[in-house]
């Protein structure tokens, strides 16, 4: 038995041992992981006794589990008993309008940039902020609900819509999947649930800004989104985390169930905390996010634009069972200093005529490690399966590195698979280039930077991509000279 | 408006500038011919200030300030541009956006306010129209499978959008066709004033019936070895440069 696994036995046991109990008018739990602290979160958010037999199950499934050990990823190991599952802000009552929520908070979307006013007055965005577990902002709800679009935080869908809750949870990641996956179905705290019901377009995009908050907290949320037959939603995911000295685990998981005809567009900008230049704290980012094209002609898109967190482990995929289902994949991972980002994604074919898509930029600076791992399967009924996929490196520097994984599994003959891969490096001509028009060198390799991005930087909504256009620069400056 | 005084530059410790004395003043052209290899890109480069080469003596004052000590990005704004040799191509970076960005950095220098689309865009066509150039070219990405014609065009219309105060043109007429030089040239004389100066490097005589030089300076092997007038260019054009490489050799 491994360390690790000792600890774990023997303070689980303790725990039960000194029949220690919860003190539920606590607004945390203590540090660790037990049974009991998972009563108490399920006891704390009133769930149907459904869900916490199904947290359970999923706890005692994880602690049968081994963490993943990756090739190209290595961190000091997490100690799972030193986390804090739960953890709700200081709060009487939920807000029903912005003028409720606490000033510091707002203060702290509009230093990000990302005002909850503004959006609202400007973009005509819904947001349901996520601040450290508990949902203190939801906007725009009203306008959706009159369309039938259920968009809340995952507790409340719990308690207002339990059957579609109960009928897609764990439908697309199992909660055996993974060791994360696995951990997230035992202690996910919130997340975001949406709901497109059936011939409706989301006339909106809706955005869920995630922050990490309170120390020592590790971030389980849970998305589930669902569009029915004949749908369209566009939803999109901001992070942000505040510097910070300690490691942080998280590990979320994304569902999407995309009916018949249905299309949805997940666009991520990922931005936690990375760690200092020696590579000293920073984010821990383990997410499972799968999609299955359930339906015929359904389609699912995930943009993702990674530059945050000390370690990025992330494959967003899809199931094409429908026929004539697509799946696609626009990526930009960003690393600088001592980040590693291991990322990519997977797609399944497995209905006929299915297509899938992969573009994957890579841009690596200082120290780090950029990996890219994608598996392209067609299973042996799935007739007249595409999949295109192009990985493109950009290299700043000649510490740091990229890699390129790509699996092919294919079982039937009329499949047609291509790859291309490419990678370069930022010439210093091309610097000079800038700078000889009267371009700064940041300034330069922002530019350089985002030239290389821009098929993938094209498929994210307008009021996120000039966001990520500048977090781009902001990653990699002080990289070059 | 500059005055370069006994420069020497070298590259991996060998040595290609031996000592280059220039003086350009507001309102003229001077051209630059000599043999391959002897040194006239990297003068260019050298003035535009790229850091591969190693100044090892030598002045250069362009407005009464040390032009050495200036970032390249600051010689820029402070209008030396440089139509390269060979332009770089940026992958997915239009010469629009790149304009756009370049345009507002020099005037961020000058404390000047950033052009907004409307007038930016006035600016464009305008100087679209001076050296006929298409806006299809201008979307794409950066000199990315542009033709060598188009690449040097495109040179000429980012001069065209910057105004520099002393323009270096790096053998910009080579690869170009008879209607398209004459089209560039076209635009480097309009674009001319008696406040602003250039040097062209080119090594045909053809280039400068449609620019007509001042004053003409052979370079030969890192050291200006003659200076004349348009006269000069005409004999180089006759004999070749094997006499003036005889000369070179007795001194
Ligand atoms: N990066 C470099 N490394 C080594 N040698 C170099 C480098 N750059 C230039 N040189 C050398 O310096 C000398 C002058 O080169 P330069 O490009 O200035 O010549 P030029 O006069 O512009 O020639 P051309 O007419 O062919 O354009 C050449 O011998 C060249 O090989
Ligand atoms: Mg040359």
């Amino acid at each position: 038995m491994s360390t690790e696994e000792q600890i774990l036995e023997e303070l689980t046991s303790k725990e039960y041992e000194h029949g220690w109990s919860v003190d539920f008018e606590a607004d945390e739990t203590p540090l660790g992981i037990n049974e009991d602290i998972i009563r108490f979160i399920s006891a704390k958010k009133e769930e149907p006794e459904w869900l916490l037999e199904w947290r359970l199950k999923a706890f005692r499934l994880w602690q049968e589990m081994k963490e993943p050990k990756w090739v190209n990823v290595s961190y000091p190991k997490v100690e799972f008993q030193a986390i804090r599952y739960y953890s709700a802000p200081k709060q009487d009552k939920k807000p029903t309008s912005l003028n409720e929520v606490d000033p510091e908070l707002l203060k702290t979307f509009e230093r990000l940039g990302i005002s909850l006013q503004e959006q609202k007055r400007l973009t005509g965005v819904a947001v349901d902020a996520v601040i450290d577990s508990v949902s203190v902002a939801t906007t725009f709800k009203d306008k959706l609900s009159e369309l039938g679009i259920i968009f809340c935080s995952f507790s409340e869908a719990v308690q207002e819509h339990p059957e579609l809750v109960k009928k897609y949870i764990g439908t697309v990641v199992p909660s055996n999947d993974n060791y994360y996956a696995a951990l997230n179905s035992a202690v996910f705290s919130d997340g975001s649930f949406c709901y497109i019901p059936k011939g409706i377009r989301c006339p909106m995009e809706l955005s869920t800004y995630f922050r990490i908050n309170a120390a020592n907290t590790g971030q389980f949320e849970r998305t589930l989104i669902i569009a029915d037959e004949d749908s369209y939603v566009s939803y999109l995911e901001g992070c942000t985390a505040p510097m910070r000295d300690e490691n942080q685990l998280h590990a979320a998981v994304v569902e999407i169930y995309a009916a018949k005809n249905a299309e949805v567009k997940y666009s991520t900008v990922q931005n936690w905390y990375p760690g200092d230049k020696d590579g000293k704290g920073g984010i821990y980012n383990f997410v499972t996010k799968r999609g299955i094209c359930a339906g015929d002609h359904s389609k699912i898109s995930w943009t993702q634009v990674e530059t945050g967190s000390a370690i990025t482990w992330k494959y967003p995929s899809c199931i094409l069972k429908g026929n004539n289902s697509v799946g696609e994949f626009y990526s930009v991972a960003v690393t600088n200093n001592y980040q590693q980002a291991d990322t990519g994604t997977k797609m399944v074919h497995i209905g006929k005529n299915t297509r899938s898509r992969i573009v994957s930029k890579g841009i690596s600076a200082g120290k780090s490690q950029n990996s890219y791992r994608g598996q392209v399967e067609v299973i042996k009924r799935a007739e007249n399966a595409r999949n295109f996929s192009q990985c493109d490196s950009l290299l700043m520097g000649s510490l740091c590195g990229a890699h390129t994984f790509p699996y092919i599994d294919i079982k039937n003959k009329t499949a047609q698979v291509e790859h291309e891969a490419t990678t370069s490096k930022i010439g210093e001509d091309q610097i000079f280039y800038c700078q000889q028009r009267g371009i700064d060198e940041e300034t330069a390799v922002a530019l350089i930077v985002n030239g290389f991005a821009k098929e993938v930087m094209n498929k994210l909504p307008m009021e996120f991509a000039v966001e990520a256009q500048k977090l781009l620069a902001l990653t990699l400056e002080g990289s070059v000279g | 408006m500059i005055s370069i005084k006994n420069l020497q530059a070298s590259i991996k410790d060998k040595k290609i500038l031996k000592g280059i004395d220039l003086e350009v003043k507001a309102g003229e052209v001077h051209a630059i011919m000599g043999p391959n290899g002897s040194g006239k890109s990297t003068l260019a480069s050298v003035l535009a200030g790229r850091e591969d080469y190693e100044v090892t003596g030598g002045s250069v004052e362009y407005f009464g300030e040390d032009l050495l000590d200036l970032d390249p990005e600051e010689r820029s704004q402070k209008g030396i541009f440089l139509a390269f040799q060979y332009p770089v191509e940026i992958p997915g970076v239009s010469t629009t956006n790149f304009m756009k960005t370049a345009i507002n950095k020099v005037r961020e220098s000058r404390g000047e306010k950033a052009l907004d689309a409307v007038n930016f865009l006035k600016l464009m066509k305008e100087k679209m129209k001076l050296v006929d150039i298409d806006q299809s070219l201008l979307s794409r990405s950066l000199n990315e499978g542009f033709s060598g014609g188009e690449k040097k065009r495109n040179e000429i219309f980012q001069m065209a959008m910057l105004e520099p105060k002393l323009a270096i043109l790096d053998e910009t007429d080579s690869g170009l066709d008879i209607d398209a030089l004459k089209i560039v040239a076209d635009g480097v004389n309009k674009l001319k004033s008696k406040d602003n100066a250039t040097v062209v490097v080119t090594h045909y005589q053809r280039l400068l019936n449609y620019i007509v030089p001042d004053f003409v300076h052979i370079l030969y092997k890192g050291k200006i070895v003659r200076s004349g007038d348009k006269n000069l260019a005409s004999e180089l054009e006759e004999k070749g440069y094997d006499w003036i490489k005889e000369e070179a050799a007795l001194v």
